[in-house]
C-alpha cells in the first residue's frame, strides 16, 4: 500500500489547525505500527511463557519419574509414586466414546441443516445449536449430576445391560458416576461444534457437485451421501478433530460426573478419572513439590496433546479451503 | 391415437426411495435431538433455578456451613470484577494485534502470530489455570482476584484478535484507498476510517467473548480460588459464580444444591442473553453489509 510522502502532506493546509490527536499521529505511521506490533508480540510472548512455565515447573516430576510417568498406573501421592496412566486412559476412553456418540448425531444434524432445511429454518436452528455451545461447562456438570445420572441409571443402563450385558465393557456395578456418564455429557458438549463447522463446510460444496449427481437421477440422499459428503470429508474431519481437542481438555463437567477414582477399568460403567479432572481436584490440596510438579506435568501432557490435535484439525481445514478455492 | 405406454419401473427404484426417506428423517431427528437438549437445559434450569431464586441471593453473603439461607452477592460482584480485569487486559491486546494482522503485517511474523494465537486458543482452560498459578500466584504467594482476571484475560485475547481481524478484513478496500487518496496517512486511515467501519462487528465479538469467559470455571480454581466473604481490592481471593456453582453442586448439603440451581440459572440467563443480543445484532449487521 502506498505511503504518504512529505511534499503531498505539505499541500494540505488545514492539518496544523483543525486536526488534533490523529493529525499528530500522522507523522507516526511508525508509532501505530509499533503499538500494534507490540500487542501481537505480547501474544507470542505469553504462549512461549506458557510452554516454558509448564516445562520448568514440572522438572522435578520429569526427572524423578521419567517416562514411567506416562505408562505406570500407580498414583500414590502419599508415598511419592506418580503413574499417570489411569488419567490418560480415562481421558482417551471418555473422549473416544463421546466422539462415537457425537459424530453420527452431529454429522446427521449438519446434513439436515445444510442440505434439507430451507435456509431461514436452517439459520434459526443453527442459531439454537450455537447457543448450546455457549452454555458454560459447569452448567452441564450441574445438570449431569442431578439429572443425567438418575436418567442413565434408571432408563439407559438397564436396557443396555439387558442387550449387551455379556460384553466386558458393560459389566460390574453402576453407581451413576462413570466413564459412560462422562462420555455422554462430553458428547452433548461437543456436538454443537461438529454441527456448526460441518454445516459451513457442507454449504461451501459447489452446486455443480450436487447438480451432476442429480442429473444422473439420484435421490436426494444419494446426492448428499455420495457427492456432497465425500467432497466435504476433509472439512468434516477437521471439525471432528476440533471437537476432540475440546473433549480432551474439558474439565468441569467431566470432574462432576466421572467419579474421580484413579483406577483403570475395562467396564465403561465403572468410575474413573481424567487428566483435567485430577488437576482440578488435587492441585489446591497437593502438598510437596514433587506432587505439584507431577500435576503440572499432567497439564503439560494435556497441552502438548491438544496442541497436536488442534494442529491436525487446522491442517485438514486448510486443505479443505485450498480445495474449495481451486474448484 | 397415442401409442400405448409401456409400464415403466419407477426411477429411482423403490428401495432407494425408501433409503432416501429413512435417512432424511434420521438427519431431521438428529437436529431435533440437539435442539431439544438446549430447550431441556433452559426449561430445567428455569424450573429449578427460578424457584430457588430470591432477593437474598443477590444481596447476602453465603451462609456458614450448616445454616440455610444466604446468597451469593460476593460471587456476583467477584465475577464482575474478574471480567473487568480480564477485559482491561485481554481486549486491548487482542484488538490491537488484530489490527496489526489485518492492516500492518506481512510475511513470516504474521504467520507466527496467527499460529501462536491458534495455539493459545486451543489451550485447555485448566492448563491456563495452572499457567497463571505458576506465573502470578506463586510469586505473589497467595490467590487473588488479579490472578483470576489475568487468566480470563489471556483466554479473551485469541478470540478478540480473530473477530477484530475478520471484521477489519470485511471492510472494503475502496474505503482504505479513498482514505489514502484524501491525504490520510496509513495510521489515520486505519484509526479514523477502517476501525470505525468495523467497530460494530468488533464490539459484538467482544460481547460474545465476555459471555464465553463469564462461564469459565477451571481457570479460576487455582487463581481467584474462592471466598465466603467480600473480597476487597484485587489482592484477595474472590468468589465467582461458576466456582460457587461447582463447589455447591458437589457438596452434600441440600440447601447448597438449591443455591447452585439458582446460581446456574442466573449465570445461564446472563450468558445466553448476551449471546442472543450479540448474534441478532451481528446478523442484522451482516444483512446490511450484504445489501
Amino acid at each position: 500500500m502506498p505511503t504518504m510522502t512529505e511534499p503531498q502532506r505539505a499541500t494540505k493546509t488545514d492539518s496544523q489547525t483543525t486536526l488534533g490527536f490523529f493529525a499528530r499521529l500522522r507523522k507516526g505511521d511508525e508509532i501505530a505500527y509499533l503499538v500494534t506490533l507490540v500487542a501481537a508480540l505480547v501474544i507470542v510472548l505469553i504462549t512461549a511463557l506458557l510452554a516454558q512455565h509448564l516445562w520448568v515447573n514440572s522438572e522435578l516430576s520429569r526427572h524423578t519419574s521419567g517416562w514411567r510417568f506416562l505408562w505406570t498406573n500407580d498414583w500414590d501421592p502419599g508415598s511419592g509414586i506418580f503413574g499417570a496412566l489411569p488419567f490418560i486412559y480415562g481421558t482417551l476412553i471418555t473422549s473416544a466414546l463421546s466422539l462415537l456418540i457425537a459424530i453420527p448425531i452431529g454429522i446427521g444434524a449438519a446434513i439436515f441443516l445444510a442440505e434439507m432445511a430451507p435456509r431461514n429454518v436452517s439459520n434459526i436452528l443453527t442459531f439454537l445449536v450455537e447457543l448450546l455451545a455457549a452454555v458454560p461447562s459447569v452448567i452441564f456438570g450441574l445438570l449431569g449430576i442431578f439429572v443425567l445420572l438418575p436418567i442413565l441409571s434408571n432408563y439407559v443402563v438397564p436396557p443396555l445391560r439387558a442387550v449387551f450385558g455379556f460384553l466386558p465393557i458393560f459389566q460390574g456395578a453402576f453407581y451413576g458416576v462413570s466413564y459412560f456418564s462422562a462420555s455422554v455429557v462430553l458428547a452433548i458438549m461437543i456436538v454443537p461444534f461438529i454441527v456448526s463447522i460441518s454445516r459451513e463446510v457442507l454449504i461451501a460444496v459447489p452446486a455443480s457437485q450436487r447438480e451432476a449427481m442429480m442429473a444422473l437421477g439420484a435421490t436426494r440422499w444419494d446426492v448428499t451421501w455420495r457427492a456432497v459428503v465425500p467432497y466435504a470429508s476433509r472439512g468434516i474431519m477437521g471439525s471432528v478433530f476440533l471437537a476432540l481437542a475440546r473433549a480432551l481438555g474439558e474439565t468441569m463437567a467431566v470432574t462432576m460426573v466421572i467419579g474421580n477414582v484413579p483406577d483403570i477399568h475395562m467396564s465403561l460403567l465403572a468410575p474413573g478419572y481424567t487428566i483435567a479432572a485430577v488437576i482440578a481436584n488435587e492441585f489446591t490440596e497437593a502438598t510437596g513439590d514433587l506432587y505439584i510438579h507431577a500435576l503440572i506435568e499432567l497439564a503439560l501432557v494435556l497441552f502438548v496433546t491438544t496442541m497436536i490435535i488442534n494442529a491436525l484439525a487446522r491442517l485438514l481445514m486448510l486443505r479443505f479451503r485450498v480445495q474449495e478455492v481451486n474448484a | 391415437m397415442t401409442p400405448a405406454r409401456t409400464p415403466r419401473a419407477p426411477y429411482p427404484p423403490r428401495s432407494r426411495q425408501i433409503t432416501n426417506a429413512v435417512m432424511l428423517t434420521l438427519t431431521g431427528l438428529c437436529t431435533l435431538l440437539v435442539v431439544a437438549v438446549l430447550f431441556f437445559i433452559l426449561g430445567y434450569l428455569a424450573w429449578h433455578g427460578a424457584r430457588a431464586l430470591s432477593l437474598d441471593f443477590f444481596t447476602k453473603l453465603p451462609a456458614p456451613i450448616g445454616q440455610t439461607g444466604g446468597g451469593m452477592a460476593n460471587a456476583i460482584v467477584g465475577s464482575a470484577k474478574l471480567l473487568g480485569i480480564a477485559s482491561v487486559l485481554g481486549i486491548p491486546i487482542g484488538v490491537l494485534a488484530g489490527i496489526y494482522l489485518a492492516e500492518f503485517s506481512s510475511g513470516m511474523l504474521a504467520s507466527l502470530v496467527r499460529y501462536t494465537t491458534d495455539l493459545l486458543n486451543g489451550v485447555p482452560s485448566i492448563v491456563m489455570g495452572i499457567f497463571v498459578y505458576t506465573l502470578v500466584v506463586l510469586p505473589m504467594h497467595h490467590f487473588s482476584t488479579l490472578a483470576g482476571g489475568i487468566a480470563l484475560g489471556i483466554m479473551m485475547i485469541p478470540i478478540a484478535l480473530r473477530s477484530t481481524e475478520e471484521f477489519l478484513r470485511a471492510v472494503p478496500n475502496s474505503m482504505r484507498e479513498s482514505g489514502l487518496a484524501l491525504g490520510a496517512s496509513k495510521a489515520e486511515a486505519v484509526f479514523t476510517i477502517i476501525v470505525p467501519a468495523a467497530m460494530h462487528g468488533i464490539l459484538t465479538g467482544i460481547m460474545l467473548n465476555l459471555a464465553r469467559v463469564a462461564g469459565e470455571t477451571a481457570p479460576l480454581l487455582f487463581t481467584a480460588f474462592g471466598n465466603q466473604f467480600w473480597s476487597h481490592g484485587v489482592n484477595e481471593p474472590t468468589a465467582s459464580l461458576p466456582v460457587m456453582i461447582f463447589n455447591y453442586a458437589i457438596s452434600p448439603y441440600e440447601d447448597w444444591h438449591r443455591q447452585a440451581w439458582a446460581a446456574g440459572f442466573v449465570l445461564l440467563m446472563a450468558v445466553l442473553f448476551i449471546n442472543v443480543i450479540a448474534r441478532v445484532v451481528l446478523a442484522r449487521g451482516r444483512r446490511i453489509a450484504a445489501r
